[in-house]
């Protein structure tokens, strides 16, 4: 009994250590670009560069989009599939988990041969344009995150009596989405839209080779040419991170609250 | 009157296909068929002919060497991260230890699965670095120079051990549910039946775990060989790993053959792709026992 507690802790402390020194080393090097001493000029130079908040500000924007663009198509889709075509769900499945099976890199290569300026659909022929093409790239990336969190919500409410109930009180389908189907699952919503904002924020393949401003390309050219300023930057990603998974903690414990279970 | 209901009957059926038309056109437009582009181009010449001449360059020494750095980083990291991952996960389900441990590991492993890309490189760099804390840490305090050991963390080994930083995580998230369906019976009854520890997770444990234990493994596989972002971040290209390789045909087509670029495309998918499968289908022979 007292042997495996031993090895119990030490597997506890060999992973608290791999955890524990990158982020600590990380933080220390931050801190080290006055000679010296210890200061906060590394994240001062990151703040007050205005490329960094250009590319910040990008990829938030990127980010939102994406949630309420892939949030509009899968939601319904979920909702759909439940109420009228369950023989469709190991399908719909299927299709939402393969973003997981097909690397990041091959889909954009079909992307810049299929939509490239000489095509049919020429997405990469405008900014515009390509920066609708990067945002249906990150729902594509988010796809598994996004339909797998508002799929559990789904499980938990009973979408037909639900349906049934507002048609009888007269709603027509746009007030059944989003006045009865959405606030419903909305804790699901919320999970997959935390996870797909970490996702777009760190992203770097799709927006690298769309040649879009957006924050994890910047991040590597910060990398290949500063210093001190890459461990600031990477501090403030973790914390992007940590904040994305807290909230989505936060928002399933207060689902678990939330009325309107039938 | 049959008529005009069998017309309704149809009527309402083609509304329910409607239903997921949105769906079905974007997965097709930004996933299926760009993807099926690169396939498909894979089994043709540059002037519009079949061939398989793509398939058999693929294994010219130079694309053969990246995807056997790539399968070699992403088999050690695999190994690497199911094993630590499998003894935290052991040790906060079996080992006794307090249960907040148990919950901030699962919460961390949560945050740290997700913290990839690329600023997972720089948190390496200004580790172990060559400026970086653990090896001034080493060159102060036990003068001991880990650089004048032949490491670098812009090598094989380094990219390893990187990459362990998500992979141990995701394999506690999921090992620890198959741990905890380990039920306290088996254990009790193997003790009744005059086993011993090791007899009891030889014959009982590990033939109910192998399935989660292996398919995890080779999710971990195909999570690192789909990997570009760390790998560019940490070593620019100086590694020649399959995904970088890939990147820069895409900018400059260094292979000199597009479609030869598509087959490198096409071997990604079917490494991946295989991966996954034999992970769905031990995923399913493992949830038998966690019912």
């Amino acid at each position: 009994m007292k042997v495996h507690k031993i090895f119990a802790w030490i597997a506890i402390t060999i992973g608290a250590i791999y955890f524990f020194v990158p982020l600590i080393g990380t933080f220390e090097f931050s801190l080290r670009m006055r000679r010296g001493v210890y200061s906060f000029d590394a994240y001062q130079s990151v703040f007050t560069d205005a490329q960094f908040r250009a590319t910040f500000g990008f990829s938030m924007l990127m980010a939102l989009v994406t949630i309420v663009v892939g949030m509009l198509l899968i939601v319904p889709t979920a909702y759909w599939v439940r109420l009228r075509l369950p023989q469709m769900r190991p399908v719909v499945e299927f299709i939402t988990l393969l973003p997981l099976v097909i690397p990041a890199i091959v889909i954009v290569f079909g992307y810049l041969r299929l939509y490239n300026s000489s095509s049919w659909i020429p997405f990469t022929g405008s900014t515009q344009g390509t920066n609708i093409l990067l945002t249906f790239s990150y729902v594509t990336l988010a796809l598994p995150y996004m339909y797998r969190s508002v799929d559990t919500a789904m499980r938990t409410i009973d979408v037909r009596t639900l349906t049934e109930a507002a048609e009888i009180l007269g709603a027509k389908w746009p007030t059944i989405m989003f006045r009865c189907i959405f606030p419903n699952v909305m804790s699901g919503v919320l999970s997959g839209a935390f996870i797909t904002f970490a996702i777009v924020m760190g992203e770097f393949t799709m927006a690298a080779l769309l040649n879009r401003p957006a924050f994890g390309p910047y991040l590597q050219l910060v990398g290949a040419n500063k210093a001190y300023e890459p461990s600031a930057l990477a501090v403030i990603a973790f914390a992007i991170t940590w904040l994305s998974m807290g909230l989505i903690q936060l928002v399933s414990r207060f689902g678990k609250l939330s009325p309107a279970r039938p | 009157m049959t008529t005009a209901s069998t017309s309704f009957i149809d009527r309402r059926t083609v509304i329910d296909w409607l239903g997921i038309v949105p769906f079905m056109v974007f997965a097709l437009a930004f996933l299926i068929v760009p993807t099926l582009y690169l396939i498909v181009g894979a089994f043709f010449n540059p002037a519009g002919e079949f061939t398989f001449q793509n398939i058999v360059d693929l294994f010219s020494p130079s694309i053969l060497s990246a995807y056997w750095i790539s399968i070699r980083v992403s088999v050690a990291s695999a190994l690497g991260g199911a094993l630590i991952g499998f003894f935290l996960a052991w040790a906060v389900v079996l080992g006794g230890v307090p249960s907040w441990i148990r919950s901030s590991l699962l919460t961390f492993s949560g945050v740290a699965s997700n913290f990839a890309g690329v600023p997972l490189a720089f948190a390496f760099l200004a580790t172990l670095g060559r400026t970086g804390l653990v090896t001034v840490f080493m060159r102060d305090w036990f003068g001991f120079n880990l650089y004048s050991t032949g490491f670098n963390l812009l090598s094989f080994f380094g990219l390893t051990i990187t990459y362990m930083f998500f992979q141990i995580p995701l394999m506690v998230l999921i090992l620890t549910p198959a741990l905890d369906g380990l039920k306290k019976e088996w254990r009790e009854a193997s003790e009744i039946l005059g086993a011993s520890s090791w007899q009891y997770w030889r014959m009982v444990v590990l033939p109910i775990l192998w399935p989660s234990l292996m398919g995890a493994t080779l999710l971990l596989f195909a999570n690192a060989f789909g990997a570009i972002a760390t790998a560019f971040a940490l070593t620019g290209a100086s590694l020649n790993i399959v995904p970088i390789l890939l990147y820069a045909q895409i900018r400059g087509d260094v292979l000199h053959n597009p479609n030869l670029g598509y087959a490198l495309a096409l071997g990604m998918i079917v490494i991946t792709g295989i991966s996954n499968i034999l992970y769905i289908w031990l995923r399913s022979r493992a949830e038998r026992w966690q019912k």
